[in-house]
């Protein structure tokens, strides 16, 4: 079972188990945002609050499977107080590290590439889902759902 | 009579090690595995006929004809219909739901009419309907279902007014439920309303026969029994098929072009635009020759036990913690079996599964608006076919408590 143990680390299923930042705030003057995933019927709601170009509190409801929970609940606490830039990179970071590159898929025991030195924290652990690449998407739906309610934003 | 026990060497897939365990494979509601005839046939074909059809006057050509023409009348035979003219080749089930909605929900229906489907219908029985209601304006109506998973035939009488078709599952692909087909189809006919009905997960388990469905259009597709992917049948009623228009244009399907025009080809070929997936459906023919090889009703005898087998064994294990959705009567279902353990997310069940070899689905099975019926976001199916034995069953029913473990809330 030493695939399942790289995929569902501890530190993930204790979010799962013990997901941060649950809840709705209201809005306004939180904003909201929804997010889908059409593969397995996984539904994200999240609620931020903006204050000074920085996300100040932001809040997560819906449901999804382990991966999809607990990288919504990390997300929720890595981008606590920071800017809307901070956490446009941290998404991109994020991402990076998400995406499939040729060697993981050839080698299952590389480590994948990013472009980017991480500064990821906690969310690294989520790294052992890019060998599992049916799951990237749960992994990535709460992200994707932020960026587009921060792209909303602007319109 | 029984099946055979050792079905499973006929299939080559199901000799397949998966991370380090034999594959217990129980997704055949998705797609089934496929028996060395069929792989045979389809091999046989390009290596010593390959040929467009109905065209060339060589050898060849004219035995690929021959082999692809045997095929219909053996699939309109297997279906109990009267005239391979009858039997349409599509691409799968949803493109011949496509078909009828629009060849003939094109022609046929407009605003204030109204189409009934039904709460557990597949979205390849849905969406065709929805395009096509976008457009022309009419009614989409849904038959609900009963809390143990039947359809809810004391509505049906008062949803059939002004309902000019009704199309509707033979078999839920999700909870298993067995629709009475027949039934729905005489009061259907009584109020003047056509029956279309969904048979991708009903013709291969159980003996078809169109007349005794007394059904006007019957759909399914040649990868769920044995067959490849890529073709899929439309049957109708052969004064149906020719009162509609024809539905996708090109090759094959005319009689004569003109500048002004074109003139459509008979039955079938009027449907068949295009050179046909011949291999698929030489292959589909040797898989309805394997089926019928073992017989229907034995197929049938056998996923009874089966199925009886799983919901009792997950049953005794798991009680409380385990909901099974759909009829608890294996006589009214077919071998879909949906489940919801210890609130363990489909998707993390799977993989726990997967660890094992064992192949199920996680996910919401093209059936979203059951899903919210059920209350669920998504479920975890294991489906059955005739090469699955109760060391399948017991490999899924040992595996799950080791998914409760590591995510049981």
């Amino acid at each position: 079972m030493s695939g399942l143990e790289e995929l569902y680390k501890e530190i993930i299923l204790d979010h799962y188990r013990n997901p941060r930042h649950q809840g709705e705030l209201e809005c306004p003057p939180a904003h909201k945002t929804e997010g889908f995933n059409p593969l397995c019927g996984d539904e994200v709601s999240l609620t931020f609050l903006i204050e000074e170009d920085s996300i100040k509190e932001l809040r997560i409801a819906g449901q999804g499977c382990s991966i999809s929970q607990a990288s919504a609940s990390m997300m929720a606490a890595a981008i606590q107080n920071k800017s809307i830039e901070e956490v446009r990179d941290l998404s991109r970071e994020f991402k990076a590290m998400m995406s499939i590159h040729e060697e993981t898929i050839i080698n299952a025991d590389q480590e994948p590439v990013s472009p980017v030195a991480l500064t990821l924290g906690d969310l690294e652990a989520l790294k052992g889902v890019v060998k599992f690449p049916v799951r990237i998407k749960c992994a990535t739906l709460s992200w994707n759902t932020l960026l587009t309610g921060l792209d909303d934003l602007d319109t | 009579m029984t099946l055979p026990s050792d079905l499973k060497h006929r299939f080559p897939l199901l000799s397949q090690v998966v991370n380090g365990h034999n594959i217990v494979y129980l997704d055949s509601a998705a797609s089934s595995q496929k028996p060395d005839c069929v792989i045979d046939a389809m091999n046989h074909y390009y290596e010593t006929i390959n040929a467009n059809v109905h065209r060339g006057a060589y050898e060849i050509a004219a035995q690929a004809t021959e082999e692809m023409e045997q095929a219909r009348k053996r699939i309109a035979n297997f279906i109990g219909c009267d005239s391979p003219h009858e039997v349409v080749f599509t691409k799968n089930a949803t493109e011949s739901f496509n078909l009828i909605a629009r060849s003939w929900g094109g022609s046929n229906l407009s605003q204030g009419d109204a189409v009934l489907i039904t709460d557990m219908e597949h979205h390849a029985n849905i969406v065709p309907w929805q395009i096509l209601s976008a457009e022309k304006g009419f009614e989409i109506r849904w038959l609900p279902l009963t809390p143990d998973g039947l359809l809810d035939l004391d509505q049906l009488d008062q949803l059939l007014d002004g309902v000019k078709m009704v199309s509707v599952t033979a078999m839920s692909n999700v909870l298993g439920t067995l629709n009475p087909i027949s039934e729905i189809a005489e009061r259907a006919h009584a109020a003047g309303a056509l029956v279309a009905v969904d048979g991708s997960q009903y013709v291969p388990h159980l003996p078809t026969d169109v007349h005794e469905l007394q059904a006007d259009l019957l759909c399914f597709t040649g990868h769920k029994m044995c067959g490849p992917t890529g073709i899929g049948v439309l049957w109708g009623r052969e004064e149906l098929l020719d009162s509609m228009p024809p539905f996708l244009g090109g090759g094959e399907m005319i009689l004569d072009v003109r500048r002004d025009g074109f003139t459509a080809n008979e039955l079938p070929h009027k449907f068949e635009a295009g050179t046909p997936p011949i291999a698929e459906i030489i292959g589909l023919g040797a898989a309805v020759d394997f089926l019928n090889s073992l017989g229907m009703q034995n197929v049938r005898d056998h996923e009874i036990a089966l199925t009886d087998y799983a919901l009792r064994s997950l049953n005794d294990r798991y009680g409380e913690e385990i909901v099974i959705h759909g009829p608890s009567d294996p006589l009214q279902r077919g071998g879909v079996i949906s489940l919801e353990y210890r609130g363990v997310h489909p998707h993390d069940l799977s993989q726990v599964l997967d660890q094992r070899g064992i192949c199920i689905r996680a996910g919401h099975h093209c059936a979203k608006p059951l899903m919210k019926e059920l209350g669920v976001p998504a479920t975890s199916r294991a489906s059955m076919y005739l090469y699955n034995d109760e060391s399948d069953v017991d490999a899924l029913v040992d595996s799950l408590e080791s998914a409760g473990e590591m995510f049981a809330l």
